[in-house]
């Protein structure tokens, strides 16, 4: 309980100095700006409230891309860290293309995915998958590689196969960097699933902020960013979670 | 666990071959080097079936890279290592059982798991393996820990747990390395105290890594006393009572002392 008392004291505090500031049109003042560009936190959350239908079918959109783009990169981010693990070849070979799939600007491959593969949800899998694919490998390779060649020495004079070897000792040493990872890539995601929206989409909170920028709807532009972290948010949560349950000797 | 019989096998599996019937280990002219540097220089050393044998050397001399390779962790530059018989590496190591330095238990496993893991990759199912291992937990003083992390055992415990799992195993070999060196005075003296009626209940062939020249003599039958890198053997004593039941009148014994004197100076003199 005490240690959200802190954040939420300081959130709360921010907000009334936000609400202050934007009530009083001090910051329209001071940027020279018409007052409804700057809305505050109580105009928010009625924008918030009277979108709620229209936020939640865009929310819900981009939730798939980001959870569908979280999994893919989990599922080949797992799978290529432990085959480089286990062919030295392959990492030497295939480690310097990971590191230059993190280089890869994604305002610009993503139009051209939307180009490949049409408005739909393909393109935005795959640009969120590509920026969470790089910290999940890593930490994951790490991992695996941090595990302790005496404990190797170990397990091969109590008569364990590579399997076992594996499954017994390099798998749960790679967990916790696994879940390292993962936080950094389920905080991410939300950004890249924007970026890919806005190179094309019909639907989508990233889509809606866009279109809110013709229209100047600040208010409910703020409103999709609240949802945003609060998916991220949730996100982090559920992988603490689910860490502290499967990581219990730690 | 495994019933073996280890010496009786080895005779049975050795008909005409060179050394003594009951020789378990066997090296000759063994020689190693990690790329330029010397480690091992010509090591020849027999070790009979149930009989403990020490390697003392100074730090960094080697003596853990020997016992690497008797255990079939690697393989020797130059020279022969049998251990019964099996001179692949892959014999050897289905034949020992290395106990490294550290404890190394598994944290993720609760002492039960961490004792019987030697005969979960024998293939054994959980149920089995932990009923097998649980059963000796009163015999190593830890009933009432089966269920405890490694992080909750004190440090002898921790070392009791390792050593259930390497004797689980059910190899005919033990090879450990400085098993009770993280431990402190007291704990290290009560350990070696356990060991020795351990070995005297259910004897095996132990090769004790230490540099630790009073449990080695305490400890074991014969000493082998390495010089410096590259370690080769400076001396051969023998114990004047191997793990004896009174351990404090054992080491103030006057043969004791003078074979400890005897080492530390074939230490001295081989460190130079």
């Amino acid at each position: 309980m005490r240690r959200w008392l802190a954040p939420a004291a300081l959130l709360a505090l921010l907000f009334a100095l936000w609400q202050l500031a934007a009530e009083t049109e001090a910051i329209a003042d001071l940027l020279d700006l018409e007052p409804f560009l700057v809305p505050s936190p109580t105009e928010i959350a009625t924008a918030l409230w009277e979108n709620r239908d229209l936020l939640a079918d865009n929310a819900w959109v981009t939730l798939r891309e980001i959870v569908l783009g979280i999994l893919f990169a989990f599922l080949v981010g797992v799978g290529s860290a432990v085959l480089m693990h286990r062919w030295q070849v392959l990492r030497d070979a295939a480690y310097p293309l990971v590191v230059a799939s993190q280089t890869i600007p994604i305002v610009v491959i993503a139009p051209i995915l939307v180009v490949w593969f049409g408005y739909g949800i393909v393109p935005k899998v795959v640009i969120v998958a590509l920026v969470c694919f790089f910290p999940i490998t890593v930490n994951a390779l790490d991992g695996l590689r941090s595990v302790d060649p005496a404990a190797i020495k170990l397990m091969r004079s109590l008569d364990a196969s590579r399997r076992q070897r594996f499954w017994r000792v390099e798998a749960p040493t790679a967990l916790p960097h696994l879940f390292t990872g993962l936080k950094i890539a389920v905080v991410i995601a939300p950004i890249g699933a924007v970026f890919a929206e806005w190179a094309g989409a019909d639907a989508g909170l990233g889509r809606l902020i866009q279109s809110d920028l013709a229209y100047f709807e600040v208010a409910r532009q703020f409103a999709s960013v609240a949802i945003l972290s609060a998916i991220a948010l949730i996100l982090i949560g559920l992988t603490v979670l689910v860490e502290r349950r499967v990581v219990r000797w730690r | 666990m495994k019933a073996e019989s280890p010496g009786s096998q080895v005779v049975a599996a050795s008909p005409g071959r060179g050394g003594t019937p009951a020789e378990e280990i066997a090296l000759r002219e063994v020689r190693h080097a990690f790329g330029d540097l010397q480690t091992i220089d010509r090591i020849d050393l027999a070790v009979e079936a149930h009989q403990v044998i020490g390697l003392v050397g100074p730090s960094g001399c080697g003596k853990s890279t020997l016992l690497e390779l008797i255990c079939g962790l690697r393989d020797p530059g130059a020279g022969s290592i049998e251990v019964g018989c099996q001179a692949a590496a892959e014999g050897r190591l289905a034949r020992c059982a290395f106990m490294p330095q550290r404890d190394l238990l598994l944290p993720w496993y609760p002492a039960i798991d961490n004792a019987a893991l030697a005969l979960r990759n024998q293939g054994l199912r959980r149920k089995p393996a932990r009923a097998a291992a649980g059963a000796l937990f009163e015999r190593f003083g830890l009933t009432g820990f089966e269920q405890a992390r490694p992080a909750e055992l004190s440090g002898g415990m921790r070392q009791r747990v390792a050593f259930l799992r390497t004797l689980i195993a059910g190899k005919p070999v033990l090879a450990l390395d400085e098993p009770f060196a993280s431990l402190d005075a007291i704990t290290r003296a009560e350990m070696q105290e356990w060991l020795a009626a351990a070995l005297r209940t259910d004897p095996r062939t132990v090769v004790l890594v230490t540099h630790d020249v009073e449990e080695a003599l305490y400890l074991c039958d014969r000493v082998a006393v390495l010089s410096a890198r590259p370690a080769r053997i400076v001396a051969e004593l023998s114990a004047p009572a191997p793990r004896a039941e009174d351990r404090d009148a054992a080491v103030t014994d006057p043969a004791f002392v003078a074979a400890r004197e005897e080492a530390l100076r074939a230490l001295r003199e081989g460190s130079r």
